[in-house]
């Protein structure tokens, strides 16, 4: 890279790159995330899933509509779980209670699914494991899912 | 997005403030890191449109990157919050908003009964710790719990002196591997204990994909 300055003395104005203000400043975390999370690990429990939200402050934040995206993630997505967690952090919008039969091809139905799953956002709450009560804190958008050696099954 | 946009922006992610020794942090390269994510995106598609998990993710150069390179989702995860912290702040910084991270042991991942995320990822993407601090086989297990993850391939950095290792777990693993690039990774400074100005050490890239059905 030296050379090529040598050679090339205005190369390095390539690298000098300007960044527009952003537009968001708080991390969060998307309820896709909770969907995905299960306190299985923990000894003695179960299903550990869905875990409960607790979100003591949520963001919105809008982004673009991927539709391709969201068809091949319904099959992975468990429904109920985001219906829950939607309406726990307080932001159910016009989540349907029943995922539709003609989910995949129902733009307007995907756009409900868009929101809930990559808009609503989390930056601080917990998350709850259903069957021991152990708590999963979530700061700064970050879900802390260690566990101490011995919780481990 | 070209291959020098992109290592120019890698090259605004910040990196570790303090590295923890233990867990044997250092940095990719952000050349190297650019490099390793066009290549996978060009040769193999595996980038793009991708669900993508970057195992042991640290600061997330890696992860930025693959967003930056147009994956659906990216996923960093790691053991360390200071790290995830710095993630976060990069992902702000080079304006990605998919990219999410989750605190938690990475070698908890590789069992299919017990943990999150198994199968939702098309693509991981792992620079693991390679075993030298009294942890040996760490990166075994990150392998693993990328198999776990991954519905598809995974692309791992290790040691060229554990490929005949690498190679024989394959074949036990009954999965598909290959050495698809060997480079130097240079650790200089990272460590105030480096007594050398730098330290190469030669790394392969491996691909390693699910054997189709």
């Amino acid at each position: 890279m030296l050379v090529l300055f040598r050679r090339f003395p205005t190369l390095h104005l390539l690298f000098l790159q300007t960044t527009s203000a952003c537009p968001y400043t708080s991390r969060t975390m998307k309820l896709l995330t909770h969907n995905m999370l299960t306190s299985k690990a923990i000894k003695g429990v179960q299903e550990g899933y869905p875990l409960r939200v607790k979100a003591e402050t949520v963001e919105i934040r809008e982004s673009e509509f991927n539709k391709d995206f969201l068809v091949r993630l319904l099959p992975k997505i468990h429904y109920d779980a985001l219906y829950a967690a939607a309406k726990d952090a307080g932001h159910l919008d016009e989540l349907p209670g029943t995922l539709p039969e003609d989910a995949a091809s129902s733009e307007e139905f995907l756009k409900k699914l868009h929101h809930a799953l990559l808009e609503v956002e989390v930056i601080t709450g917990e998350l709850i494991c259903p069957e021991s009560g152990r708590s999963f804190p979530v700061q700064n958008g970050i879900p802390n899912m260690l566990l101490k050696p011995e919780e481990i099954g | 997005m070209k291959l020098k946009d992109l290592e120019s922006l890698l090259q605004d992610c910040k990196g570790f403030e303090r590295p923890r020794i233990e867990l044997e942090q250092y940095v990719t390269p952000p050349h190297l890191a650019a490099r390793f994510l066009f290549s996978i995106e060009q040769s193999y598609n595996d980038i793009e449109s991708k669900n993508v998990a970057d195992l042991g993710c640290g600061p997330g150069r890696l992860s930025v990157g693959a967003s930056l390179l147009g994956a659906d989702i990216v996923y960093g995860f790691d053991i360390d919050q200071y790290a995830l912290d710095i993630f976060k702040e990069n992902s702000l910084d080079s304006e990605v908003n998919n990219a999410e991270t989750v605190l938690m042991d990475v070698t908890s991942l590789q069992n299919p009964t017990h943990s999150s995320f198994p199968g939702f990822f098309d693509t991981v993407v792992t620079n693991p710790p390679f075993g030298t601090k009294n942890n040996k086989g760490i990166d075994v297990q990150f392998l693993l719990a990328g198999l776990n993850l991954s519905n598809h391939a995974v692309y791992s950095f290790h040691k060229t002196s554990t490929r005949d290792f690498f190679m024989r777990k394959a074949r036990e693993w009954k999965v598909d591997m290959e050495v698809i690039a060997e480079m130097k990774f240079d650790l200089s400074h990272t460590y105030s204990r480096h007594k050398q100005a730098s330290v190469d050490i030669a790394v392969d890239l491996l691909r390693t994909v699910h054997k189709s059905k």
